[in-house]
Order: C-alpha cells, then structure tokens, then sequence
C-alpha cells in the first residue's frame, strides 16, 4: 500500500487561485499573459493568447451555453445530512458551509432547463468550488432526477463534468451514486434520448468511471485532466514519471475515449448540432424490424 | 493455520503454548491440558473478534488466508468451467468467470482472484483488475443472460488497477459500461462481498438484486490510507480514516447499502475456508430463489429501485427559496 504514504494536500474547500479570481488583471498559467479579467470573461473564461481553458464556475457554463444566458433551475433545495457524522482534521458539515458560502449552492451541481440554439435541453453543470465538485449524495440525486426530467420530457440530458470524484465524506454513499446515476442512465439510453457527456478540467474517478464515460457523445474541453486514478496515485503504484500529457483531453481522443475536443468558444455550437443529429427523427419513431416469423401469406 | 495479525497476539501466546505441550510425550494430564488450551483459544478468539475496532476488520478482509472467489467456487459448485478473455485486447486473470452448477442451478460466476503466493499473486495482480477484467465479466454476464442463467459475483479487491495501461485502454469507461448494462440485466444477479469492496474497482462488477456481505469484509469509497492521506494529510491515521468511513457489515446494512450479511466462523473465513463456505451456502440458495421467482420485468424494476433509494438516507430539503426560477 505504499502508494498511499506519500501526503496529499488536502481538497481545498474555498475556491480555488485558478477559479475566478478577483481583480483586474489576470495571468495565463500557461502562457503568462497579463490578461484583463472583463476581457477574459467576454472570451468565455478562454486566453486570447494561447486559449488556454480557465476554469468556469457551475452558473458561468450555463449562462455560456444556453440562449439567453437563461434557464429555469431545479433541485436547488437539496442538501447532505452528512449521513456519516463525518470528521476528519475539519467536520464535514464545516467544509459544506464552506463550499456554500463560496459558491452561493447547497452542493457541487445545477441542475436546469433551457434551450441551445432553440433546442430544449437539460442540463446539469458541476461546480468546482463546491469541495472540489465532488459526487456526493445530493449530486447523485440532483443528476439521476436530470435523467429522469430529460426522460419524462423527451428532451436531450447534457452533463459538464468538473468533478474530482467520489465524495469520501459521504464514504460508500457516494460510491452508490455512481451505479443509482447509471442506471437511470440506461433507461435514457433505451429511450433513444440523447446524452451528452461534456468533460472539463478536471474529470477523474467515480465521476469519469460513471456518467462521464456514458454519453452518446463525449465531447471534451482542450488541455482537461480526465482519468480514472490520479495521476499521484499511478505514479507511486508503478514508480515512474508520467509521460507528459498523460490524461489530458488530446491522450483520450488518441486512445479512443473520446469523440472529440472542442475549444470552448465552439462547444455550443457542436452541441446544437450534436443534438440535432441525434434528435431529427425523433417526431416519427424509428419502427421495429418486423419480427423474422410473419405471419403467411394469403 | 493461518498467519495471526497482531492484535491476536494472545492467540499466538497460547497456541505456542499447545505446540510446545504436543511435542512432549502424551499423558492424560497433558492431553487434559490441551483441551483447556484450546477452548482458552476459542474464547479468545471470540473475545477478540467480539471487540475489533475498524482497523482491524479492514485487516481480516485483506487476510492474505481469505478464501478467494475461487476457494468458494471448489466449496460451492460442481463442474466449474473458467472461460477467458474480452474478446477485444485480453484476458485479465484478476477476474475469474466461468460456468457451474449450484445445487441443481446452473449459475454464471464472476469474481475478483486475488492469488496466493508470490508468483499467483503477481499473476493476478493482486486482483487488482484492469479493463479487460471487466469487459469479461461483462461478456460472462451477458452470455448468462441470453442463455437465461442466474449470475452470482464474488467481490474482493483493493481497487481497479491504476496503471499507465488501465488508463489508456479506458478502465473507468469499462467500469461504467459494466454499472449501466448490469442494472439491465434481465437474469437474477447476486452479489457477495467476500474480502474488500474496494471502490469502484469492486462496483463494476456489483449490481445486483442482492447484494450480501461477509461478516468480516468491507465495502468502501477508498482505502482507508488514501483516505487518511488526503484528508488527514498523513496516511498514518488509516485507523481513524477506517472508523470515519463506516464500512463495516452493519454500517453498510445501516446505509441500505447491502441486504444481509452472511456470517463467518468465530475467527474469521481465512481460519476455516470450509465452515465459510458452508454458511455461505444457504444465505445464496435463499437470495436465488428469491430473486429467480420474481418475472424478468418485475426483478429489474426491483433492481433499479434498490439502487435509486440509495443516498437518499442522506439528503434533506432545505427550506424553498424565492430561487425556482434564476436567469442571471
């Protein structure tokens, strides 16, 4: 087990440096321009320079991807119990309140309605800076009632996925989340709905081995870290070095995970398109072949 | 007899004691001696394994003398037929699958296989699995379901392989793959927890219309280390992090997250593989005939209900705000 000895910093509840930061004046972490913060947010959070992909905060996503920047939102009352009375170096119920109070939610999803290019979608957009968007319970919850909305409706069902995983403080809990949301999800997919999987930086453990890697489509943002283990654990299991770009979009689009990596300024774009394809001949169902024993002739 | 963990040290003390009485020339004082040892070592044992903090389970469900799904498959079915491979890149030999008979049912098995011994274990990979090992499972389950046989999954593994090529080949896309198709299932499917559950390594192959726990495993989120080594910062406090995860048999019952849990001899199923078995036996019998008398239709509807309700022992609703409708 000596993969585990090596200490890991722990999930940092308040957002994060690279999640909207205050200010003016911001600098690209990968091409070191001084961008202005008006500029970038007009750029969809995208570095006019290197479009490089900031981060982008739960609201943010929908406002970029819906028409109007508008939508109704569901689930907005649901939150954790902490069924497990949970308590590390802080409790869990302190590190909720925390993420609430940076991010204004009751937990690491918004769950809504709207239309992309005239579409009716649902949506549901994973905030980051709610403890490092991590599937717990209530984002279990809030994603299989999108699953069941988009069923219901007969609408197509999005998930942006900015997820760390599985939420420990919530132990086996968060782990059920992963077969409860694919699950419904299988009766979305014998429905003939479309799913979209949209994978953003980051997307890795119970989140990707779930609902992430479920979609029709698996759309993916440039550069995004999207794995299964992290990337500290595989290292201390084989003790090498990672290659470079290992886990990011472009090695899963080569190793056939995805089906394609869109910059972000186009995403919506692709997924009126994406959704039309899938949606065409939804007013005349396709008919069932007929059965091979017809009924004789005559 | 199986290696003692540390906290059955008074175990050890006494079977020296019995060891050392054994090698001397037999007399009746003697003989009586060894009798009043043993049942001391009952006691104890049961003394210690009435009391185990979660550490110590943790322990017992990664003994090393565990039966492995393999172990039960020679106990509990006749005419074991292995079949191999994914069909798409391999053959993953940390999942075992294969055809049999239980009692009169012809049941497909599917199980993690830890190994033992060095050179098993490697092979095995410690059971820790890699995409292939549940594309198999997949594969051996869908077979089942054409053929209209019950399923039955012995889990137990530390985790689904993290390794360079677990990740190219997609692992957390054949884990998920496997979560979906397995809740669709139109056969009866039961699962039993046999040593750890761990994570999403044990739930890709653990949807079932039962799913049963071993007195002595455990079903968890993460390990406890990592756990402890990302929260606490120190890899040090496992034992608190395996208290704080609730992943013992009645917590889990607690949860809603497993429906029974099947009992092990007095110390343990790596201390008597066969008495393990044997209890094992009737609590599967029951949970297939259960499940086999429920119409297809009926069982998967079940099925998807078992897992809709879970987590729901843990959200509330807030009090409504004025928020329904936002367009910011």
């Amino acid at each position: 087990m000596s993969w585990f000895k090596k200490a890991r910093r722990p999930i940092a509840t308040p957002a994060e440096p690279s999640r909207v930061p205050e200010g003016l004046w911001i600098k690209c972490p990968s091409c070191n321009q001084i961008l202005y913060e008006k500029d970038l947010e007009k750029n969809l959070r995208v570095c006019g320079s290197c479009s490089h992909h900031f981060r982008m905060s739960a609201a943010e996503r929908l406002a970029a991807l819906l028409d109007e920047g508008a939508w109704t939102e569901y689930d907005r009352n649901l939150e954790s119990t902490d069924p497990l009375r949970f308590g590390d170096k802080k409790p869990y119920r302190d590190r909720l309140a925390a993420g609430a109070a940076a991010t204004g939610l009751r937990d690491a999803a918004i769950s809504a309605t709207g239309r992309i290019d005239g579409l009716e979608v649902a949506v549901v957009s994973m905030e980051y800076g709610f403890i490092g968007g991590s599937m717990g319970v209530v984002v279990g919850e809030i994603i299989t009632r999108a699953v069941e909305r988009a069923l219901e409706r007969r609408i197509p069902l999005i998930v942006v996925c900015c997820s760390g995983g599985a939420r420990m403080m919530e132990g086996v809990l968060s782990l059920m989340q992963m077969a409860k949301i694919s699950a419904a999800l299988a009766r979305l997919d014998r429905a003939r709905l479309p799913y979209i999987a949209v994978l953003t930086d980051p997307t890795t453990g119970g989140v990707t081995a779930s609902y992430a890697m479920l979609g029709d489509l698996h759309i993916a943002e440039p550069g995004a870290l999207i794995g299964f283990a992290g990337p500290r654990v595989i290292e201390q299991t084989i003790r090498q070095r990672l290659p470079a770009g290992f886990q990011r979009s472009e090695f899963l689009l080569e190793h056939g995970m995805l089906d394609m990596v869109v910059d972000r300024r186009k995403l919506r774009d692709t997924l009126a398109r994406s959704i039309r394809f899938m949606t065409a001949s939804q007013a005349e169902p396709v008919a069932e072949p007929a059965p091979l024993q017809a009924e004789p002739a005559g | 007899m199986p290696d003692l963990l540390e906290f059955e040290e008074p175990i050890g003390v006494l079977q020296r004691e019995i060891e050392a009485l054994r090698m001397l020339p037999r007399t009746k004082e003697r003989q009586a001696e060894i009798e009043r040892l043993d049942k001391r070592v009952d006691e104890v044992r049961r003394e210690i394994y009435g009391n185990l903090t979660p550490w110590q389970h943790v322990l017992i469900a990664r003994h090393a003398d565990r039966p492995h799904a393999l172990d039960y498959v020679g106990r509990l079915f006749e005419d074991f037929e292995e079949i191999h491979g994914d069909r798409r890149f391999g053959d993953d030999p940390a999942i075992v699958t294969g055809f049999a008979r239980f009692g009169a049912t012809p049941v497909m098995v599917v199980g993690h296989q830890k190994g033992r011994g060095t050179k098993e274990k490697i092979r095995r990979n410690f059971g820790y699995a890699r995409p292939e090992g549940y594309r198999k499972a997949l594969r051996a389950m869908k077979l089942a379901e054409k053929f209209d046989r019950a399923v039955v999954v012995f889990v137990d593994t530390p985790a689904a392989y993290p390794g360079i090529d677990s990740e190219e080949r997609g692992v957390a896309e054949a884990i998920a793959v496997n979560l979906r198709e397995m809740a669709m299932l139109a056969v009866p499917v039961i699962v039993i927890v046999t040593g750890e559950g761990g994570s999403g390594g044990a739930l890709g192959i653990a949807i079932g219309d039962r799913v049963l726990i071993q007195q002595y495993a455990i079903y968890s989120v993460i390990p406890p280390e990592g756990c402890a080594a990302i929260l606490w910062r120190d890899a040090a406090r496992k034992a608190e992090a395996a208290d704080a995860l609730k992943i013992r048999p009645d917590d889990l019952v607690a949860l809603h997250v497993v429906d029974d849990v099947i009992p092990e001899p007095p110390g343990g199923a790596h201390t008597d593989a066969a008495a393990a078995a044997a209890l094992l036996a009737p609590a599967l019998r029951k949970a297939l005939d259960e499940v086999a008398a429920l119409a297809p239709a009926a069982r998967r509807d079940l099925r998807y209900q078992k897992f809709r309700q879970m987590g729901n022992i843990g959200i509330q609703e807030a009090p409504a705000t004025s928020r329904e409708q936002s367009a910011p």
